[in-house]
């Protein structure tokens, strides 16, 4: 504190501009939080956080499957005779045009020559990888295996078994198809599969993201920073500019992730089609279009996760520690799943007071209202769900800025002391 | 109780003749119905350097944040240069809490950035006044650093810079010296007169009395809740006779007939109050008597006997409690 060379503290004039509006503050510190999270190193582990699932899903996925097709062996020995084993391989490869995937895989069992070959005792030595095995002759042909997998393939051996034999049609007329593009029936179910795909999307996102906000404001009382801020600027602010600041770094998350995933898909796309089953581009178009359901999609995930982030803030904000952060925020957790669980549930339901009560609940709003854009074609009810959902996160956002004022800010270790016992019934050490 | 906020020219302190920056009536306020401040005036004068006196616990810090809006009073009211709501006027206030706090992985430049930029001053403006003032204060060479890089005193300036960088017209110190070894104490108090010289408002609280009777012109004495003397430290003295201390010649003669009725007797000197005649009677009686005066000196009262007299023993003693805990750290 050298006071050599002072510089004059000119002072500021009272003017109507003596604040920062709420925006304004609001955005001060939005950007030092925004800043401050991404680049710090914790964001990159965040970022890479969701890789680790997804290799192991990925390294579980491919060994599942090799174990799942090993032990669903689709081949089934011939225990026949020379002739009738040969006659039965060609009746399949003259079947497989027409059937396909559902024909076994056939195989001549060399044991099967052998004096005294016990087919039944074969498979109960678990000898060979065989679904089950065929014994007799082309007219009177016996399959021998297990309940299940006897009742899988009795009709299929049977039919080719008398292909071979030559007592079922040797030619097929051909098919004409012709596709059509949806059904009303076909466009529901479709639609259906959309919504549920948008709506577990949101939903994961928000509760893998959200959970960012709930240590903030512990971390900021830790610091000891938060008496400057409500000094400062109103608490509305602060919270707002915290919501906004996580908001965007979620939204960084998103594009990283979303970029990551683009990347791949381009990559090994057909691949990863062929291994999980799941094809995004064959999702059935929404109601509304893509573009306006993309659009949406971003809308109610700010909406989500505005929502849920500030009711996760204000539990931050009364909480002392990151435990109790996370003792409190359980049953705002189980809550979601709850909310969740019945937006996921009214899809079905259209028009119903469930869906009315899913869209008017705020936590649940952005997730019914997601499925809706999905099965309805209108796009007015988004605009109002929209400014319904702000008004929420606004009124949250003031309840909860008002409750930490009112309980949170007090003077001294006695004050602080009872403010922990009023919230967890007991004085919590120091 | 009328809590009308009337002309401050003419409000609370008889003396005023500047306007007030800070004028709060009849503040009250409870926590899960404990009485945390119990109706507080204070009356704070444009430019002065006031302190807010007390133990822990006696209510300043919860009455320094009802002032800057951080909280509001059940009951009672109180005006920032004039608003009812502090926060209308944040560029104007500068504030340093209690318990200090920065954010650790800042650098120390942009702690005082942001600090202003929460007041309204630009990032831009307030990185180049930062740098300043941490020039100005032999901390130019740490402005890149982390505050976590930087020693307990290094951060708690860095605070106190940000705590200024906007040039507010009301600066409110809570406890700054708290924490602060003596050299830093001293340039804390070069500071605080030189931001009263140039017009700004300092209001701080503290429980240790030097810095109140170094710093202020006025004082509230805040004990239990309540204040039972906000006004001058001149006053605050005065209300305590001055002491009269006496070394004589003589130890018997009619001239003892002359001293007040509390005199006291300590050792080779006799020690009461300065009667309400002053000092020249006295004196009179006392030759006239043939007392044989060997020295006498009158002892105006400090703010620590001020303070035992108005909030009384017990604060007293928690207050030098206070004192003696922080002159340990």
């Amino acid at each position: 504190m050298n006071q050599a060379t002072p510089a004059p503290f000119t002072q500021a004039p009272v003017t109507p501009e003596a604040r920062l509006s709420l925006a304004s503050a609001a955005w001060v510190v939005a950007r030092r939080d925004f800043l401050a999270v991404l680049f710090s190193r914790a964001f990159l582990f965040f970022l890479l956080g969701p890789l680790f699932p997804v290799i192991v899903g990925a390294l579980a996925g491919g060994i599942s499957g090799q174990v799942q097709r090993e032990a669903t062996s689709s081949e089934i020995a011939l225990a026949l005779d020379e002739a009738d084993s040969a006659a039965m391989l060609e009746a399949r490869a003259t079947l497989r045009p027409h059937l396909g995937w559902m024909l076994p895989h056939l195989m001549p069992l060399p044991q099967a020559t052998d004096a005294g070959f016990d087919a039944r005792a074969f498979l109960e030595q678990k000898r060979g990888n065989y679904a089950a095995i065929v014994q007799g002759t082309l007219a009177q042909p016996k399959l021998i295996g297990t309940r299940g997998q006897v009742e899988r393939w009795q009709g299929t051996i049977s039919l080719i078994a008398a292909t071979a034999a030559g007592t079922s049609p040797s030619t097929f007329p051909p098919m004409q198809t012709e596709l059509v593009a949806t059904s009303a029936s076909a466009e529901r179910g479709n639609r259906i599969r959309t919504a549920q795909a948008a709506q577990m999307l949101l939903f994961l996102l928000t509760m893998l993201l959200a959970g960012m906000v709930l240590s903030n404001l512990v971390e900021e009382k830790a610091n000891k920073i938060i008496e400057i801020l409500a000094a400062a600027i109103p608490m509305d602010a602060v919270f707002l500019g915290k919501l906004v600041a996580m908001l965007g770094v979620s939204f960084v998350g998103i594009a990283v992730w979303g970029g990551v995933g683009m990347a791949l898909w381009g990559l090994a796309g057909d691949a990863i089609v062929q291994r999980t089953g799941f094809d995004p581009a064959a999702l059935p178009a929404p109601a509304v279009g893509w573009s306006w359901f993309l659009a949406l999609g971003v809308l109610y995930f700010a909406m989500a996760y505005l929502l849920l982030g500030s009711l996760f803030l204000t539990i931050g904000a009364m909480a002392a520690t990151v435990r109790e952060v996370q003792t409190l925020s359980m049953p705002v957790t189980m809550m979601q799943l709850m909310v969740f669980f019945i937006a996921a549930y009214t899809i079905t339901q259209p028009g119903t007071p469930l869906e009315m009560l899913a869209i008017a609940f705020p936590l649940s709003s952005p997730f019914a209202m997601m499925a809706r854009a999905a099965m309805q074609e209108a796009l007015w009810p988004h605009a109002l769900a929209l400014v319904w959902q702000t008004l929420a996160v606004l009124l949250i956002v003031r309840g909860g800025s008002k409750l930490f004022r009112t309980r949170v800010m007090k003077s001294g270790s006695a004050g602080r002391g009872k403010a922990r016992r009023r919230w967890f019934g007991r004085v919590q050490p120091g | 109780m009328d809590l009308a906020l009337g002309d401050p020219s003419k409000a609370g302190n008889p003396a005023a003749a500047r306007p007030l920056a800070i004028e709060a009536r009849g503040l009250v306020k409870r926590f899960d119905g404990t009485l945390a401040v119990d109706g507080v005036d204070i009356a704070v004068e444009e430019g002065a350097i006031y302190g807010v006196l007390g133990p822990n616990g006696a209510g300043k810090t919860t009455t320094l944040r009802m002032l800057l809006g951080i909280i509001d009073p059940d009951q009672g009211v109180r005006r920032v240069f004039g608003h009812d709501r502090p926060h209308e006027i944040a560029r104007l206030i500068g504030y340093l809490p209690e318990e200090r706090g920065l954010y650790p992985a800042m650098k120390a430049i942009e702690a005082i950035a942001f600090m202003g930029a929460l007041r309204g001053l630009p990032l831009a403006d307030g990185r180049r006044r930062g740098l300043e003032l941490l020039e100005q204060h032999d901390l130019g060479h740490a402005a890149q650093r982390q505050i976590r890089q930087l020693s307990k005193g290094m951060a708690q300036t860095v605070q106190l810079l940000g705590t200024l960088v906007h040039h507010p017209r009301l600066v409110v110190l809570d406890e700054p010296f708290s924490g602060l070894d003596a050299i830093n104490q001293g340039k804390l108090e070069r500071m605080i007169r030189r931001l009263a010289q140039e017009g700004t408002t300092v209001i701080f609280s503290t429980h240790v009395i030097h810095h109140a009777e170094r710093l202020c012109e006025s004082v509230a004495i805040i004990a239990g809740g309540k204040v039972p003397y906000a006004g001058s430290v001149e006053a605050a003295r005065d209300r305590i006779p001055a002491q009269v201390r006496l070394e004589t010649h003589a130890r018997e003669g009619a001239w003892l007939a002359a001293l007040p009725a509390d005199t006291r007797h300590e050792g080779d000197y006799f020690m009461f109050s300065l009667p309400d005649g002053g000092a020249e009677p006295l004196l009179r009686q006392l030759i006239g008597g043939n007392a044989g005066i060997l020295s006498l000196s009158i002892e105006r009262a400090g703010l620590h006997d001020a303070f035992v007299h108005i909030a009384g023993e017990a604060a007293a003693r928690a207050l030098a409690e206070d004192s003696a805990a922080e002159a340990s750290r």
